[in-house]
């Protein structure tokens, strides 16, 4: 039985390795060949970008179960530091964007990780909601601070900061292939971290963290550890979106952002990874689509909140995970049983 | 001489703290939860005052009762609708937040669709005189908030020790399981505090405005944030000790803003809430209570 279930597993895990890389050839054809234009392709990245964030956010609020309100914080901080190094390598001509970006990538990440610890070690020693509330103060503070005078050759203040970016014209489908490619192996690490040893500690400290420490799972190691992740990922996040648009403006890293990705998380179901994947893609295609309702658009996501939280308060799909080969195999099942059943 | 007008003026700006911090430090005191809202409740307050004295141009005592009235029904109303399904059914605290977070940005929505985004400026609601104290220069916004928030405390205090609405909020923080077998309304006793709480958020308001002349929908979002780092300041539960943190942390911006520089206030502000996390979470006047498995 155990190693029916593992060779299961394997074939799932090949089932969802082809059918992403088919994904990304086909969304990769359509944007290097301008069958999408250049608003749609750009969309297309937002919402890697936003499954990024929100799959990251997930592995704080789904698996550790601790409120995290300043996740658009630990973007700027990211974009800035990465911006900041493609501006010098590129300018300079050492490195072309394409080997500098990676590097970016990585470098925001840590930053932004180093945020995340400053934050993380008094918030989680303690028990309690102070990691909420320290997050929505940093989140709050690295915006006023971004347009402080003083830190004007970093941030270029209010103004907002250029940054290099691919061109449009002579290759169109590399902002995707990155944001791409970066997406899918956040959801692989997410994935794959929830199942392991580390990310079953974290599992428990949510389910009960004085039976989890009990039992030794060092809890402030773990709880330090899912929330540095996830800034890590914001980070990196951060810097694959001002690459993308082109100019970080301090201004739309603000409050409302970190609560739309709380949104993502809490709508697909914390705990659920696919959930995370569906929400963020339907809620950043579905403004785009209804242009009308822009300035409605907090007030009714503060409503779905209020109410997912009141009837149904691990959101959509709960902890459950939805995958496409899980779905066939299920289908295949069910008719090879109905024809048994009919053969008997 | 200058050093005791910025510690006065801290003392003053420290009394708005101390009287949003006190909301915060009862409700968490009672129900263990941060209300994201609370912050929003003073920005309702305040919209109150600018619909009745500039929109319907009533009188000022009008305006000065109105926010205490709007602010404790808005609090109770938010308490039976958002908070109190979950609070009966022994939610997980995640869900609690979230729901007080989506209360938050409701309030802040509603108000800027209903009133526009944009900052509206009053006139300062007692004049805004200026009183010569032995060559200290005292403006009257700053000697009215101070007198104002200890009369508030006083009685709060008062409330809290002396009545027995008092003794059953405090029985409902202590064990709010054994309140309930000794025949006191725990859900009545939540509301109540709600609304107290709510209601000096509502005085708040008042003092707000009279020192700062603005209101914006998302007033809330920083205000709320400073007077709750007042309230761990001061240790969360503890109504002195919020009165404390609200006056040192008014004292230590004001400060930083005359002495060092105005762009870093917040940060801080912000310093302040991760050393006291650090050094002493229980906060200055906090008792450190032991968890019981």
């Amino acid at each position: 039985m155990a190693s029916r279930l593992k060779k299961k597993t394997g074939v799932f895990y090949l089932a969802n390795a082809l059918l992403t890389i088919v994904l990304f050839a086909v969304l990769l054809v359509l944007i290097s060949g301008r069958t999408l234009n250049n608003y749609w392709s750009g969309v297309v990245v937002l919402v890697c970008i936003n499954v990024i964030l929100a799959v990251s956010l997930n592995l704080v609020t789904g698996i550790l179960g601790q409120l995290v309100l300043g996740h658009a914080g630990f973007m700027l901080v990211g974009a800035y530091a990465a911006a900041n190094f493609t501006r010098a390598v590129v300018e300079n001509g050492s490195l072309s964007l394409y080997v500098a970006l990676p590097i970016a990538m990585v470098i925001g990440g840590l930053v932004a990780a180093a945020f995340g610890i400053v934050i993380g070690i008094p918030a989680l020693r303690l028990r309690g909601d102070y990691l909420a509330i320290l997050t929505l103060g940093f989140g709050e503070i690295i915006r006023v601070m971004a347009n402080a005078e003083s830190l004007r050759p970093i941030t270029n203040g209010a103004m907002g900061l250029s940054v290099e970016t691919f061109s449009n014209r002579t290759d169109p489908g590399a902002m995707f292939a990155f944001a791409f490619v970066v997406m899918a192996a956040v959801i692989f690490i997410s994935y794959t971290f929830g199942r392991s040893r580390h990310g079953r500690s974290v599992l428990s400290i949510r389910e009960d963290e004085i039976a989890a420490e009990s039992m030794g799972v060092n809890t402030v190691y773990y709880k330090l550890f899912a929330f540095v992740l996830a800034a890590f990922i914001a980070g990196v996040a951060g810097a694959l979106y001002a690459h993308h648009i082109g100019m970080i403006d301090p201004s739309k890293f603000d409050f409302n952002r970190s609560v739309e990705i709380l949104i993502m998380v809490v709508l697909g179901g914390m705990g659920s990874i696919s959930g995370s994947v569906i929400s963020a893609t339907v809620l950043t295609i579905l403004p785009e689509v209804l242009r009308g309702f822009a300035d409605y658009r907090m007030l009714l996501y503060s409503v779905i909140l209020i109410c997912v939280m009141l009837f149904r308060p691990s959101g959509l799909l709960g902890r459950y995970e939805i995958s496409l080969p899980g779905l066939a195999d299920k289908l295949l099942h069910r008719k090879g049983k109905a024809a048994k059943t009919e053969e008997g | 001489m200058d050093f005791i007008t910025q510690l006065l003026n801290g003392l003053g700006l420290g009394s708005i703290y101390a009287l949003i911090a006190l909301g915060y430090s009862m409700v968490y005191g009672i129900v263990q939860l941060i209300n994201f809202a609370h912050g929003d409740i003073i920005m309702v307050g305040g919209y109150a005052i600018y619909v009745v004295l500039v929109m319907a141009g009533m009188p000022l005592w009008l305006a000065v009762l109105a926010p205490l009235v709007v602010c404790g029904l808005a609090g109770m109303l938010i308490e039976r609708l958002a908070y109190q399904r979950l609070l009966t059914h022994n939610a997980e605290r995640i869900s609690l937040l979230i729901t007080a977070l989506g209360v938050s940005i409701f309030l802040q929505n509603l108000f800027m669709i209903l009133f526009g985004s944009e900052t509206k400026t009053m006139s300062p609601l007692f004049g805004s005189d200026s009183f010569a104290l032995g060559g200290l220069s005292v403006t009257s916004a700053t000697l009215i908030n101070i007198v104002v928030s200890v009369v508030m405390m006083v009685m709060l205090q008062l409330l809290v020790n002396k009545t027995k609405i008092g003794k059953a909020m405090q029985a409902t923080s202590e064990d709010a399981g054994a309140a309930k077998l000794m025949g006191i309304n725990t859900k009545r006793i939540i509301l109540l505090t709600f609304a107290v709480g709510s209601i000096l958020a509502g005085v708040g308001a008042v003092l707000y405005i009279n020192t700062y002349q603005q209101i914006r929908p998302t007033m809330g979002n920083l205000l709320g944030l400073k007077a709750f780092v007042a309230a761990v300041l001061g240790g969360i539960g503890s109504i002195p000790g919020a009165m404390l943190g609200g006056y040192l942390l008014g004292v230590l911006e004001q400060l930083t803003k005359a002495y060092i520089t105005s762009e870093v206030t917040d940060a801080v502000v912000f310093a302040i809430l991760i050393v006291v996390l650090l050094v002493r979470p229980a906060g200055l006047m906090g008792k450190n209570r032991k968890e019981k498995v």
